[in-house]
Parts: C-alpha cells; structure tokens; sequence
C-alpha cells in the first residue's frame, strides 16, 4: 500500500488507556473495513496480548522479527472476530534496546506493503520505546486523562512529536496530533472536581479527536479480553466508535460530555 | 456537598489544577523552547567576565525571546558596588593589556 498511515497511540503518561485505545482504534479500523495491524511497542512488559485476548496465541513476537528468527507473517497474529485485523506482540523477554531503528523501519515497510493503518502502542515513558512508536509516525492520538500529572506529559509528548520524529527530520508536514479523552466524568466537571474538556483542550491547544467516559465497561471487556469497542451497547465502546468514525473524516457531534440528567427523586435525595 | 464543605472550599479544586498547570505549562515550554546552547553560553561568559569582575553565577542571566520573526537574546549582568576599585590594583589579564 502507498498510503499506509501509521498512527501511534502515546501519553507520557502510564495507566491513561493507551493499551485499551490502541485495542479499541485498531478494531474499530478494521470494522470499517481497512486492513489493519497493532503493534505493541511496549518491550518487556506487553499488554496488548492480553487486551486483545490473544495471549495464547503468541508464538513469535516483534522482536523476533527485527532479529530475523521468524517472519514477519509468522508473528503476526490473526484477530478470530474481526476480518482484517492482526496483532503484533511486544516481546516479553528482551532488553528494550533490542528495538532498533532500523529494526523498526524495515518490519513497517513490510507492513505497510499489507496494511492501510498500522496501530502503534507507545509505551509509557519518555524513553527508548516510546521514541521509537513514534519515530515513524504519520498521525498521533495523544491519550490525556483529566488530571494534572496526565496532562503535563501529555504536552511534553506533544513537544516531542513536533521535533523528535522522521516527518520532521525529513522536512515533511509535522505528525498529525489528536487529543483523546478518557475516564472522564462529566458530573465531577459540572461539579467542579475536574478538568473540563475545554480546560485541556485550551491547555494543549490541539484538535480533540473523542471523549471516553469514565466506564465500567472498560474492566470488563478487559477481563474477556475483547476490545472494548466490541461492547456496541456500553457508553466506552459507543465513545471509541465515535472517534474512529471522526478519524475516518466523518462529522460526529461529541457524547457523554453532559452530566446525565437527573430524576427528581435523586435531586432530593442526593447520590450519584 | 455537605454544609462543612461550603463554607471550606471558596475554590473549586477544577479551577486550582487549571491555574496551576497554565503556569507549569507556559514554564516547560520556554524551558524547551530554550536552544540547548543558551547555559553554557552562559558559563563561558562567566568565566570571560570574572577574569575582569568579581560576579557569580546569579549574577548573570541570559533569555531568549521570540517576537513573531524576531529572536531577542537578552544578557544581563549584574556588577558588585565597587567593582573597578576591587580589581584596579591586580594586574590586567595578557588579552586585556595589549591596544
């Protein structure tokens, strides 16, 4: 494919849901119909795997591939629900420096040769993986928790992105940068007890892509090991839909940015 | 919200964590901005000036600002009261002595 765009899914920050976005975005793609790969960057502590409930599956790993001591369709493994979608797994041994830049170049190019979207999960961190998920990048979704710690590294990644990456060592037009929400809760917002959509988005100053709601329905699709996205009735998997229609260029209104309305019974007795 | 509360919380904590990372923000960002050579520019220059004057490192401060297509690099040296007197009766470093 010429067109194949790499998007990496990054925040600085660990335990913000970059796993789980990059399980949910990269499903969502392939429901769509494009033919898309995951790939955990995340050497030495992968999650992906478990996310996507394909632990068991794993023979090879990403860097087995760099070292040649498998092919790269040998590692890639097939999503059983969904056509079009293949994992790549992290390996879970190695030292992290086993993710070479030319290791990385060369397993994305062949990617790219099968592939309209390849999904790369950044590890946390500022380090050697997490330049590397984003070195080769086309398009960013930076995952921002409303908190404050979340969002000051979220800004240093955005720092990064715009100086630290192979679109702008070769003089092309910078990563493209999207803010993904997530755990919100728009009644804590209305109530004063958190940043709100607006607050970050004047902050980091980019072009909002979605708001996931705080959900219970995160935990449990990663309990079954099903991409979250995959729960069509749950507010997290409706969000995640959302933004992948919105990242596909489709104008889609923003959801569960309001509190929900309450009953009267609940105004006077008070709860959540 | 219980009574105790209203009275407490003249702020809402939302509105203390946009303030404080507004600041924090703007901060890291011209830290960033900085060019990695601007602090050891400043440590040459130090040394420069304290062959001639008696100053330390707090005594010397060097920014970079950026005005649309304009880049203003500012130094600021602070001299001790009594600076040329201190230093008139020790000889003058090789450089400074020839014409």
């Amino acid at each position: 494919m010429t067109n194949t765009k790499i998007i990496v899914i990054t925040s600085g920050k660990g335990g913000v849901g970059k796993t789980t976005t990059s399980a949910a975005f990269a499903m969502g793609l392939a429901l769509e119909g494009h033919k898309t790969a995951v790939v955990d960057f995340d050497v030495g502590l992968r999650n992906l795997d478990l996310i996507m409930g394909c632990e068991r599956r794993v023979v090879y790993d990403f860097v087995n591939v760099i070292n040649k001591e498998a092919r790269l369709n040998q590692a890639l493994i097939r999503d059983k629900r969904t056509e079009n979608l293949y994992i790549l797994p992290a390996s879970q041994t190695k030292d992290k420096e086993s993710l070479t830049m030319e290791g990385v170049e060369t397993v994305l190019n062949e990617l790219k040769e099968t592939f309209d979207y390849i999904v790369c999960d950044s590890p946390a961190g500022i380090e050697h993986g997490a330049f590397m998920a984003m070195y080769f990048a086309d398009e960013a979704v930076v995952v921002t928790n409303p908190e404050i710690s979340s969002v000051r590294d979220s800004d240093r990644i955005l720092g990064l992105l715009a100086s630290k990456t192979k679109r702008v060592v070769e003089n092309r037009t910078p990563v493209k940068e999207h803010l993904l929400l997530t755990r919100y809760s728009p009644e804590r917002v209305s109530r004063g007890e958190m940043l709100s959509v607006k607050d970050i988005q004047e902050i980091l100053s980019i072009p909002l892509l979605g708001v996931i709601p705080e959900s219970e329905a995160v935990l449990t699709a990663s309990n079954q090991g099903v991409p979250v996205i995959a729960n069509r009735n749950s507010d997290a998997g409706m969000a995640y839909q959302d933004c992948v229609a919105r990242f596909l260029g489709e104008d889609i209104e923003m959801r569960f940015i309001d509190p929900k309305k309450k009953s009267i019974f609940s105004k006077f007795f008070g709860g959540n | 919200m219980g009574l105790f509360d209203y009275f407490n919380a003249n702020r809402k904590s939302a509105e203390v964590a946009k303030e404080r990372l507004s600041i924090l923000i703007t901060r890291d960002k011209i830290q960033r901005d900085r060019p990695s050579f601007l602090p050891q520019l400043q440590d040459e220059l130090l040394a420069v000036i304290k062959k001639y004057v008696d100053i330390n490192q707090d005594d010397i401060s060097i920014t970079l600002d950026r005005e649309q297509d304009c880049e203003i690099l500012e130094l600021n040296i602070t001299l001790p009261e009594k600076s040329c007197q201190q230093r008139e009766d020790k000889p003058l470093p090789e450089r400074a002595r020839e014409p």
